[in-house]
């Protein structure tokens, strides 16, 4: 009996939406390392204090999950060398915050930048039925000074696989193994460390990237100029057009690297390459996908006949940006610098773990409550109706896709907080609830940001507070405006 | 229907220390200087104490917990000793707890004792409190100015008030209170500033600067109750009565409904209608001779004038800037400084409050005293606008 076709249904992306300009990270080095200078070209996105590989991840998924006519899928599995547990499984707590089904089969992937492509290709290759949402996503912390703090980026891609109508229809993939060792990073510590680019080049990439693609093109029985979309991860800048033309790729099917606006993407940058190219491709054009480390991973796909496309994708993401230039935020935001916030910032923010769990739909999933009684959307759900009072009355009611705008609101410079000032206010949900919370996002204009009462607002999945001393993040749902 | 504490309770003795930076001393000592204040005005002995309400709102800062402290700090053995706690409600609740007692005839004299000791935290500005572990999950740790300054954004929308005619009221309500601090030698901040300091200054929570915020200050404050038969018999002439005492809470239907506007407190005008009812004032404009309300921020002094029903709504900015609460103006406010230059230990600020009225009432304000002054009110809020507490009492000569 042959497999069901499996290929991509349905993608998302997610991009944080600050951009440093890479001038002010080497204007900012100029003293020491002036040669930074020829590298600053261009902006990279950057994570706020409040975002990890996990909210990433949600942003990914939300992105691809919505309204893309799907079943939900059964099994999630989250690449990224930057997730924040090392024991706690990263993907239970995005699909605790995407509201999935507690049947879901979780997984983290890890240890490579490859991990993204080497879990799309299980996902692939399995012979599952249902669907399985692939997320990628990576905060990438580099030293300061190093042109990796140049390079890198922050980003998540999430890719639905499944049956029948595809986007994108899987061909086959290729993986190899070697132990070229680029750049490592031992477990427990923050920052890569990386072997000259020359040699990665020219002994690691062009050697072994190209001979895994000839392999699988041959295996699938397409010559080289049938690939319209040619995309390269893991590699030196410049390496994706080498190996494009070893192959005999023409160099404008190479899919932009997004140096210039994103940033390296770590796992999530090869899922966010072939993501490039479901945007761009017209059915029946072939798309190659490659991730360089310790050998690679090669994907092959062939342009499917489905029209879904998700809100945001990865031109949406790219494009909601918010400028910055200041690069002591980005080395506070980063953890590089450790700002002396005054005693307020001594306040413990342990938080109890048994009533975490007792409202873990509340706080993961911003799950509310509505009264059966009177109707009232509330939040959070208690035992009493906020409007009519009746007991033991709420049903249910999420409210993370839920839009609404400010009733009130301040911005705070006397509570401690990592991006001051806080923006804080009372959220009125088009459905009726309302809640006092933190809004994001909100830019640098004036005082006030440029919000006021009335600005509309969607719900982010953030990290609510950083238990400094036992090293624990905690997340829950903040507002932002909507551009 | 209930008939009221009104004229049921008789203010014995009073007395309030110092507030301010109180480096020098502790709860304890606070504690004791306000009460030898209040036990000689009422002329009576400690042994005649039947019962005391302690009133302390952060244990993180203070005494600790339970009333043992206030036990041990005066010594009162094997009387009932509670404390109580509502944030910055808490001194009007320990008043309220005192008077109820006697009010009641459970006990003949009681106690009520309110104390914080704000400046051992090492930094300006309140301690972060605890919001319990539920709330402590979702609800964002934003501090007390930026609690109340929604009322600002809530106000400019609803009136349509542009930010620098409201800024400019704001920057009136705080100027208006140190000029009175001047004259009241036990409080925190005795210096008159200018308008243009009060604009300018640093920003705390948009759009409320330094000179919006009122002082964070130690202090404590003392009542003696007992009732009118017995303070006569005690040989009291002019008595102070207390005329009403009210309480409202939100169940959260501000913070969680979209009924609440932003633009004023609805607690504030529940207690005042109940309060008013209770104490048999039907104009309180006219009928109020001077008021002590919770100035903790300038946008909260500016909407409790319409919450009290002294200022139409939407119109509090337009009084305010004519100078109707002003020292000079029809209805006082402030008198001796308010939270604002008087300061603000929590839990002793509802009785900070009542002593104003009783020293005005009785005409001992030295150089602030008012001209016949008959009837007080107090106003205390405690929590944020949208999720609080709030607490009125009313004091006046008994005729």
């Amino acid at each position: 009996m042959s497999r069901p076709q499996r290929g991509i249904v349905s993608y998302g992306a997610y991009i944080p939406k600050l951009r440093i300009s890479r001038a002010a990270i080497a204007d900012a080095h100029a003293w020491a390392l002036p040669g930074l200078k020829s590298q600053a070209k261009g902006e990279r996105a950057l994570c706020s204090w409040d975002e990890d590989s996990i909210t990433l991840a949600v942003a990914a998924a939300r992105d691809c999950l919505r309204g893309n006519g799907r079943a939900v899928p059964t099994s999630l599995s989250l690449a990224s060398t930057t997730a924040p547990f090392a024991d706690l499984q990263n993907a239970v707590i995005v699909a605790s915050a995407l509201n999935l089904d507690h049947s879901v089969r979780c997984s983290d992937g890890s240890g490579s930048t490859r991990a993204g492509l080497s879990a799309l290709a299980q996902a692939l290759e399995s012979s599952l039925d249902s669907d399985t949402l692939v997320l990628a996503a990576d905060r990438r912390a580099a030293k300061p000074g190093s042109t990796q703090e140049l390079q890198f980026g922050a980003g998540a891609a999430a890719l639905q696989i499944g049956n029948g109508e595809t986007i994108a229809r899987y061909l086959g993939s290729e993986s190899v193994s070697h132990l070229f060792v680029d750049h490592f990073r031992a477990t427990g510590e923050k920052h890569d460390y990386y072997w000259e680019e020359r040699w990665i080049r020219d002994e690691g990439v062009s050697k072994v990237v190209p001979a895994a693609i000839k392999r699988l093109l041959k295996r699938l029985e397409l010559p080289a100029d049938r690939v319209q979309w040619f995309g390269l991860a893991g590699a030196p800048g410049g390496s994706d057009k080498l190996v494009a033309k070893a192959l005999g790729i023409a160099p404008e099917r190479v899919i932009p690297d997004l140096q210039d606006r994103v940033g390296d993407c770590g796992t999530a940058h090869a899922p966010l390459l072939l993501i490039n190219a479901l945007e761009n491709a017209n059915p029946g054009d072939i798309i190659l996908v490659a991730a360089f480390g310790q050998g690679c991973e090669v994907l092959a796909f062939e342009m499917g006949e489905s029209r879904h496309r998700p809100a945001m994708g990865l031109s949406g993401a790219i494009a909601a940006r918010i400028p910055e230039t200041s690069y002591l935020k980005m080395a506070s935001f980063e953890g590089e610098i450790d700002l002396d916030w005054g005693m307020r910032a001594e306040a413990d923010v342990k938080a109890a773990l048994t009533q975490h769990y007792r409202a873990a739909d509340q706080i993961n999933a911003f799950v509310g409550g509505r009264c059966s009684v009177c109707n009232t959307v509330q939040f959070p759900r208690l035992p009493n109706c906020v409007s009519c009072g009746a007991s033991e009355t709420q049903r249910p009611f999420a409210m993370a896709d839920e839009l609404g705008q400010i009733a009130t609101y301040s911005a705070d410079w006397l509570q401690f907080y990592l991006s001051p000032p806080l923006y804080v206010g009372l959220v009125q949900f088009d459905v009726g609830a309302r809640l006092l919370m933190e809004i994001v996002e909100v830019g640098a204009s004036g005082t006030t940001g440029g919000i006021d009462v009335g600005t509309r607002l969607a719900m982010q999945f953030r990290i609510k507070a950083r238990d400094r001393k036992r090293h624990y993040s905690r997340y829950f749902w903040k507002a932002a405006p909507i551009r | 229907m209930a008939s009221g504490i009104k004229d049921k309770v008789a203010i014995l003795g009073m007395g309030c220390s110092r507030f301010g930076e109180r480096w020098e001393s502790g709860s304890e000592q606070l504690i004791n200087e306000a009460f030898i204040e209040a036990l000689a005005d009422a002329g009576i002995e400690r042994a005649q104490i039947g019962a005391a309400w302690f009133g302390s709102a952060l244990d993180s800062v203070n005494v600790g917990n339970s009333a043992i402290p206030l036990a041990t700090a005066l010594r009162l053995q094997g009387i009932p000793v509670t404390r109580v706690e509502n944030m910055c409600a808490t001194g009007t609740e320990a008043l309220r707890g005192a008077a109820y007692a006697v009010g009641s005839g459970a006990v003949d004299i009681a106690l009520a004792v309110g104390v914080e000791k704000l400046k051992d935290t090492g930094y300006g500005g309140l301690p972060v409190p605890g919001k319990g572990t539920l709330n402590d999950l979702w609800m964002p740790y934003c501090s007390a100015p930026a609690g109340f300054a929604q009322l600002a954004a809530g106000y400019r929308a609803k009136y349509k008030i542009d930010r620098e005619t409201l800024k400019n009221a704001l920057a009136h309500v705080s100027w208006k209170s140190h000029l009175n601090g001047v004259k009241s030698p036990k409080a925190h901040l005795r210096k008159a500033v200018s308008m243009e300091q009060i604009l300018n200054a640093p920003m705390i929570a948009e759009p409320l600067g330094v000179f919006d915020c009122c002082g964070v200050s130690d202090g404590s404050a003392v009542a003696i109750v007992t009732t009118p038969e017995i303070a006569r018999a005690l040989g009291k002439r002019d008595l102070v009565t207390i005329k009403a005492l009210q309480l409202a809470s939100s169940s959260g239907r501000e913070s969680g409904t979209g009924e609440w506007d932003g633009s004023n407190v609805p607690n504030t005008r529940m207690a005042a209608a109940a309060a008013y009812r209770e104490a048999g004032i039907t104009d309180p404009r006219r009928q109020l001779s001077q008021i002590e309300v919770h100035d903790c921020f300038s946008i909260t002094e500016l909407v409790t004038m319409e919450d009290l029903g002294l200022s139409a709504d939407g119109e509090a900015y337009r009084d305010v800037l004519d100078g109707v609460y002003d020292a000079d103006g029809a209805v006082p406010c402030q008198i001796d400084g308010g939270l604002k230059c008087f300061g603000h230990p929590i839990g002793a600020t509802g009785l900070r409050m009542v002593y104003e009225h009783y020293l005005q009432l009785l005409g001992r304000a030295g150089e602030r005293q008012l001209k016949s002054p008959t009837l007080g009110l107090s106003h205390n809020l405690g929590g944020v606008p949208y999720n609080g507490v709030a607490a009125i009492s009313i004091v006046g000569l008994m005729a």
